[in-house]
């Protein structure tokens, strides 16, 4: 027997069997939540047989019929569609800004950007909850804090992944623009925006899961029924006599977010395919001398 | 012609200084001055005729009484054994953290071969399904007639009528580590996936066995990335006061700092307490915190060059 050959492939049966064993005991409950919500009674612990009740069929309490749940569950999506609309372009900027900016003021601004990814949620939305209340007053409560509370908090995801894509792509692409005559916007529009598309894929995304995710900062900026998302409809169900609804709900969501991660690694994909990125900056450097 | 270079220099750092301008302003305005809202609330005072709010925005009249106040109750007073819990439910939750995690990160980055792409498909996962969905899923199981106690029940010795949402301590830990070791297990995998294979090979070649390689070269090397893979999941976890209110139908048993907080804050009339917490936990994380920064900085500076 070929020793090396062993050790390369060394293969560990117990780290193995342990490693599927979590990957079984972090994905199997929300399987079988996923698969309650298809329960056709009140039961929120073992399966009954299949029905879409909790999804529609019910007329009081089911999440297309009850008025609270379809509330949350459009309050949800929309702020995270405008939060996405408002953080991704701000923070692409100000990922091309910081990367390039030398000085004092810079590494301020930098240090600045990276203390809300450190800072525990609950100290924002105290934070986030007490400015509205105490100096921010004149902003229309609701919808309008929770969207600005969300895009103070994933502003700095995109940045960061931006700015690890802008570390990778260099500025030799860019430099080429602008010797063949672009100017230093017409060289960002031309050639790095497309390199970076991406990334900035990946950080809409990122802002979109955050978002619908986000429990704290939505709890403490609503203000009540009318401004609750679905993570404070399935947080009030712990206590409360719930229906297998919550479920359904969840599952909801559930399929908004793969459809969106579908999607987002489809573009990447067929933006890949289109031609790596050597090619692609080539392309916009073609267009830019022609 | 130096001339024109310093300003095209100065023109340039004007431009891109522009384009981080509204992240900045923005930042400034919602995130700054709101931390600073906490200061003013904290160490202002309240109205005595209609108990609200009065925040103190100059510095040099601030009151520290209330601070003062919670700083007795903390030490040696009726909230001490709330931050004394709360240490205890994010230690016990890490130490779960680091035995799930690790064997995890270090398979899926040394190991395994076959089938890494899945694996890894399956550890981003739960990135994409949302918190409170995954703690409603495990609300669910530990249901009194949940598949928690009916798996239970095959086994000998087990109370198969345990109820598990009624406050107990595991209950909590084991949501915790639940929830976070999704985030744990990232950060560790990436920094094990960069440990120089020749190196662990130098290990073995000179004789050591797998296990010794592993305690003195892999281990070893691996210690940054357990430091900021405990950080990042120590943080979130000691503001926390979801996951034990989820999962203890809101037993005062299981309350964390971030229950108090919370509480101070939306239904009693002492904001200004909730916030003295908030100044409090900020203050007991700002190591970690500051810790996880440098090494943020250090590796976007790696980066660049």
């Amino acid at each position: 027997m070929n020793p090396f050959r062993r050790r390369r492939h060394g293969s560990a049966p117990v780290l193995a069997m342990l490693t599927w064993v979590y990957i079984l005991w972090s994905l199997l409950p929300v399987l079988i939540a996923v698969r309650i919500s298809f329960n056709s009674g009140k039961s929120k612990s073992s399966f009954q047989s299949t029905s879409f009740r909790w999804y529609w069929g019910d007329l009081n309490s089911s999440v297309w019929h009850s008025d609270e749940l379809h509330t949350a569950m459009l309050n949800t999506l929309k702020i995270a569609a405008l939060c996405m609309l408002i953080a991704t372009p701000i923070g692409v900027a100000m990922a091309i800004g910081l990367q390039r900016w030398r000085g004092k003021l810079s590494n301020a601004a930098n240090g600045l950007m990276l203390v809300p990814i450190v800072t525990p949620e609950i100290v924002f939305g105290v934070a986030l909850f007490l400015v509205f209340t105490q100096m921010y007053t004149g902003l229309p409560s609701g919808i309008t804090r929770q969207v600005l509370g969300h895009v103070t908090f994933t502003l700095s995801f995109v940045v960061v992944i931006i700015r690890s894509r802008l570390a990778a792509i260099g500025t030799q692409y860019e430099e080429a623009a602008r010797d063949l005559g672009a100017s230093r916007l017409q060289a960002i529009r031309l050639v790095l925006l497309p390199l970076l598309s991406p990334a900035i894929f990946a950080s809409v995304m990122v802002v979109f899961a955050t978002s619908i995710d986000d429990f704290v900062i939505s709890s403490f900026l609503s203000t009540g029924a009318a401004t609750d998302t679905v993570p404070i409809k399935i947080y009030g169900g712990a206590k409360g006599s719930s229906t297998p609804a919550l479920n359904a709900l969840a599952t909801v969501m559930l399929l908004f977010t793969m459809a969106a991660v579908a999607l987002a690694a489809l573009a990447v994909r067929a933006m890949n395919r289109r031609g790596g990125e050597p090619v692609g900056a080539a392309g916009g450097l073609a267009g830019l001398s022609g | 012609m130096t001339a024109v270079v310093t300003s095209g220099k100065r023109r340039s750092t004007a431009v891109w200084a522009t384009f981080a301008l509204p992240g900045v302003a923005w930042l400034v305005a919602f995130f700054l001055v709101s931390v600073y809202a906490v200061m003013a609330v904290a160490f202002g005072s309240v109205d005595p005729l209609l108990r609200t709010t009065v925040p103190q925005w100059n510095p040099l009249q601030w009151d520290y009484a209330a601070m003062r106040n919670v700083l007795d109750r903390v030490f040696g007073g009726d909230l001490g054994h709330v931050f004394v819990r709360t240490g205890a439910f994010v230690g016990s939750a890490l130490l779960g953290c680091i035995v799930v995690g690790y064997p995890v990160a270090y398979f899926v980055a040394r190991k395994a071969h076959r089938h890494r792409g899945l694996l890894l498909v399956a550890l981003v996962l739960p990135f994409w399904i949302s918190y409170l969905m995954r703690m409603l899923a495990w609300a669910n199981l530990l249901q009194p007639d949940g598949y928690v106690n009916r798996i239970l029940s095959w086994l000998p010795f087990f109370d198969t009528h345990r109820t598990w949402l009624d406050g107990d301590w595991y209950t909590v830990v084991i949501g915790l580590v639940y929830g976070y070791v999704p985030f744990f297990i990232l950060p560790l995998y990436a920094t094990l996936e960069r440990i120089d294979g020749r190196l662990i090979e130098a290990g073995r070649d000179l004789g050591a066995s797998s296990f010794s390689t592993f305690v003195h070269v892999t281990l070893p090397l691996s210690i940054p990335g357990l430091m900021a893979a405990s950080v990042i999941t120590i943080l979130p976890m000691c503001g926390d006061y979801y996951t034990n209110t989820y999962l203890s139908r809101g037993s005062p048993r299981t309350e964390m700092v971030g229950n108090q907080i919370d509480y101070f804050l939306r239904n009693s009339s002492q904001p200004q307490t909730g916030a003295s917490l908030v100044l409090l936990l900020m203050a007991f994380l700002f190591v970690l915190m500051v810790y996880y920064l440098v090494i943020t900085v250090r590796q976007q500076r790696a980066a660049e060059r």
